[in-house]
C-alpha cells in the first residue's frame, strides 16, 4: 500500500471524486493558481481547468453562499476555507442556509455541499488563527462533521462527505498535512459515523478525534511503559452522527474514559461524549470520566504559554492516572 | 426624504401586447387579494409567526416574472409570497403553507418566509436580510457552469444593501460573469428605518459601479416599466452571462410585518395615502381602460375570478391537515 501524507491524501480524494462526477468543483481562496494555501488542490487547477477549480476573493461568506446556490442548482461543491478561523465569516450560510434549506423546504433541496480545510491550533499564530470549532459546528442539526486524523481516513472521509446529500464539514489540521501513513489507491471510502479504534486496550478508553488521535497514542504508550497500563484508543473520526455504539463497547470493557480534544471545554464534544457515556454505560463506570481539552482561554502566542494551553500526552497520562485511581 | 422617482419615458402601455397587461394585471390583482385573505387568516389566528405583507409591491414581482421562462430560478427573502405566486406556485399550497399545514409548499414546515417550489424553481423564501443573495449568485454559477441559458433573478430589500453578503456577492458575480439579475425592491424602509437614515448612498443603482456592473433605476409602481426593465437584464444575462442591478422604487403599504405599525413612528398616515395614489393595480387598470383594452366589467369580471381563485386557496388550506407528528424528524438529513 502506498505511502502518502495527509494532503496528498485529500488530494487524491479530491481529484478522483473529481474524475468520477463533473458536478464537483472546488472553490475557494488560492485553490487554484497558488495551487492552494497547504497545496492540498496542487494540480487539480491544470487538470479541470478554471470552471471547476475556482480561486475567490477573500469574502468567505460570500463564495460559501455561492456554493450552497450551487448545491441547490444540482451541484456538488467543496468549499475550502483557508482556516476554519476564518469560516467564521460564513457560518450564516453554513447554519442558515445550507444546514436547514432541506429542512425548511420540506424535503425539496437537499444540500450536498462540503466545507473543508484546516481546524484548531498550529504553532505561535496567536488567538485568532489557533481555534477549533468542532463543537460548534456539531450542535448544527442538518450538518455532518468529520475529523480525520489519518492520511487513509483523510481520504476515505472527504470522497464520504464528497458523495454525500447533506452538508458535510471536513475538519483538517494544519498539523496533519505534512503526516504520513499508508492509504488504500483508488476506490475507498470511510462511512460517515463509525469511530475506529486506533490501539485496542483493556483499563482505559481514550477517547479522541483528528489531531488528539497522536496525543492520545503517544499517552497509551506512555501509560503502557510507565504504568503497565493498557488504554485503548478510540478515533470518532465523525463527529456527527457520532458513533455512540463504538463509546459504548469501548467503555464498557474498559470501565473508564478520558475524552481528549483541542477544543475549550464549555460545552464541547467531550461534554457529548460524557452525556453517551452516562447514559449508555452508567453501570460499566469505575471512575467519573475526565476530559483534556485545550485551556478555557484564548490562545497565547507565547510558545510555553501556548504549550500549557494544549492537550498534551502528560496531561492525558496524568487524567488516565486519576480514573484508575493510581495516584 | 428620498428621491422622487423620475418618470420613465415608453412604460406606458401604448405599443405593448394587451394580452400581456391583462397578465400583469391578473397577477397583481391575485396577489392583492390572497394577501389581504391572509392578513385576514393571521388576525383569525390561523397564520402564526412572522407575515411580511407585499401589498403595494405587485408590479415588481409580476412586471418581472413575466420575462422569465419557466426553467428559470428565482430567489427572494421573507417578503416572498408575491415573488412565489408570480412563479406560478398553486396559490392553495402557498396558503397551507402559511397555515402551516400538510398540503403547503413546504408540508407546514417552513411557513410564510420559507416558501420553496423546486418544480416552479422558485429557491426560497430566506429569513436572514441579505443571506440569500449570495444563494442567487450560486444558482447563477450552476447554470454557468452546466453551460445552461437559463437566468436567476434575486430579490431583496433595499436594507440588504447595507449587509456585507450584498457587496461580496455582486463583486463575484461580475468578476465570474453570471447570469443574475439583483431585483433591489427599495420601498424605502429597513422595518422602521428609513433607508436614507442608515445609507451613505441612497440610489442603490450606484453601488453597480463599484462592481463594474450595468443598472437601471426603475418605476416599480408600473408593471410595464418593471418588465421592460427586466427584460433588458435578463437578455445581458442570457446572451452573456452579464449580471445587472435592478433598483425598483417601489411602497410598502402595511406594516413591516402583521405585529408591526403601518404608520406613526416613522412614516405618517399622508405619506401612506400619498404612495396608494400610486397604486401599481389602479394604475394599470386605468391605463388599460384608456386605452380601450378592459372595461369596468372586463376588471369586475378579473376581481370576480381572482376572488374565487384565493377562496379556493383558503377552503384547500383549511381542510388541509396537519403535518404527522413523525414530520418533525424528517428531512432533518437527506438519504
Amino acid at each position: 500500500m502506498p505511502t502518502l501524507t495527509y494532503r496528498d491524501a485529500l488530494n487524491q480524494a479530491l481529484r478522483e471524486e473529481m474524475q468520477r462526477d463533473a458536478n464537483v468543483f472546488l472553490m475557494g481562496e488560492e485553490v487554484g493558481v497558488y495551487q492552494g494555501a497547504y497545496k492540498v488542490s496542487r494540480g487539480l487547477l491544470e487538470e479541470f481547468g478554471p470552471m471547476r477549480v475556482v480561486d475567490t476573493p477573500i469574502a468567505e461568506l460570500g463564495f460559501a453562499g455561492i456554493g450552497v446556490g450551487a448545491a441547490m442548482a444540482g451541484l456538488r461543491p467543496v468549499i475550502e476555507f483557508m482556516t476554519w478561523n476564518f469560516a467564521v465569516l460564513a457560518l450564516d450560510q453554513i447554519v442558515n442556509s445550507a444546514a436547514k434549506l432541506l429542512y425548511e423546504s420540506g424535503g425539496q433541496f437537499p444540500i450536498p455541499i462540503v466545507f473543508r480545510g484546516p481546524n484548531g491550533a498550529a504553532l505561535q499564530l496567536g488567538a485568532q488563527h489557533s481555534q477549533a470549532w468542532e463543537g460548534w459546528l456539531s450542535h448544527i442539526p442538518g450538518l455532518k462533521v468529520v475529523a480525520p486524523a489519518t492520511p487513509a481516513d483523510a481520504k476515505g472521509l472527504l470522497k464520504s462527505a464528497i458523495r454525500d446529500n447533506n452538508p458535510v464539514i471536513v475538519l483538517e489540521g494544519e498539523m496533519l498535512y505534512n503526516t504520513k501513513g499508508e492509504v488504500p489507491e483508488g476506490e475507498y471510502v470511510v462511512p460517515i459515523g463509525r469511530a475506529d479504534v486506533k490501539r485496542a486496550g483493556r483499563d482505559v478508553t481514550l477517547i479522541c478525534h483528528s489531531k488528539t488521535v497522536a496525543v492520545a497514542l503517544k499517552a497509551a504508550e506512555q501509560l503502557a511503559e510507565q504504568e503497565r497500563v493498557s488504554a485503548e484508543v478510540v478515533d470518532l473520526r465523525s463527529l456527527r452522527p457520532l458513533d455512540e455504539a463504538a463509546i459504548t463497547a469501548s467503555v464498557a470493557k474498559t470501565n473508564r474514559a478520558v475524552v481528549v480534544e483541542e477544543g475549550w471545554p464549555h460545552c464541547g464534544i467531550g461534554a457529548q461524549v460524557v452525556d453517551v457515556i452516562q447514559r449508555e454505560a452508567f453501570d460499566h463506570l469505575d471512575a467519573p470520566v475526565l476530559r483534556v481539552t485545550q485551556a478555557d482561554v484564548p490562545m497565547p502566542y507565547n510558545k510555553q504559554l501556548e504549550r500549557l494551553a494544549k492537550p498534551s500526552p502528560d496531561k492525558v497520562v496524568a487524567a488516565a492516572r486519576r480514573v484508575l485511581y493510581l495516584d | 426624504m428620498a428621491k422622487t422617482m423620475p418618470e420613465r419615458r415608453g412604460s406606458a402601455v401604448l405599443g405593448v401586447d394587451a394580452e400581456l397587461a391583462r397578465k400583469l394585471l391578473h397577477d397583481m390583482l391575485l396577489i392583492r387579494r390572497f394577501e389581504e385573505k391572509a392578513a385576514e387568516a393571521y388576525t383569525l389566528g390561523k397564520v402564526g409567526g412572522f407575515l411580511h405583507l407585499y401589498i403595494g409591491e405587485e408590479a415588481v414581482a409580476v412586471g418581472a416574472t413575466s420575462v422569465l421562462r419557466p426553467d428559470d430560478c428565482a430567489i427572494s427573502a421573507y417578503r416572498e409570497h408575491g415573488h412565489c405566486l408570480a412563479k406560478g406556485a398553486d396559490p392553495r399550497r402557498v396558503m397551507a403553507e402559511l397555515f402551516g399545514r400538510r398540503d403547503g409548499l413546504s408540508k407546514g414546515k417552513g411557513g410564510s418566509m420559507h416558501l420553496f417550489d423546486a418544480e416552479k424553481r422558485f429557491m426560497g423564501g430566506h429569513g436572514i436580510v441579505g443571506g440569500h443573495v449570495p444563494l442567487g449568485a450560486g444558482i447563477g454559477f450552476a447554470i454557468k457552469y452546466k453551460g445552461g441559458d437559463q437566468v436567476c433573478i434575486c430579490y431583496f430589500g433595499e436594507a440588504a444593501v447595507n449587509i456585507g453578503a450584498f457587496h461580496e456577492t455582486l463583486n463575484m458575480a461580475s468578476v465570474y460573469h453570471l447570469p443574475v439579475i439583483f431585483c433591489c425592491e427599495n420601498n424605502r424602509y429597513g422595518m422602521g428605518t428609513a433607508f436614507e437614515r442608515v445609507a451613505a448612498v441612497t440610489d442603490v443603482a450606484e453601488h453597480a459601479c463599484s462592481y463594474d456592473m450595468a443598472a437601471e433605476l426603475v418605476n416599480g409602481m408600473d408593471a410595464l416599466a418593471v418588465y421592460a426593465a427586466t427584460q433588458r437584464a435578463v437578455e445581458r444575462a442570457r446572451k452573456g452571462g452579464h449580471p445587472t442591478l435592478l433598483e425598483v422604487r417601489t411602497y410598502r403599504y402595511m406594516g413591516h410585518s402583521m405585529s408591526d405599525p403601518l404608520h406613526g413612528v416613522y412614516r405618517t398616515k399622508d405619506e401612506v395615502e400619498e404612495q396608494k395614489k400610486r397604486d401599481p393595480i389602479s394604475q394599470l387598470a386605468l391605463k388599460l381602460k384608456e386605452e380601450g383594452a378592459l372595461d369596468q366589467a372586463g376588471l369586475d369580471a378579473l376581481d370576480a375570478e381572482v376572488r374565487a381563485e384565493v377562496e379556493e386557496a383558503v377552503k384547500f388550506a383549511d381542510a388541509s391537515p396537519d403535518p404527522d407528528s413523525a414530520e418533525l424528524t424528517t428531512h432533518v438529513v437527506a438519504d
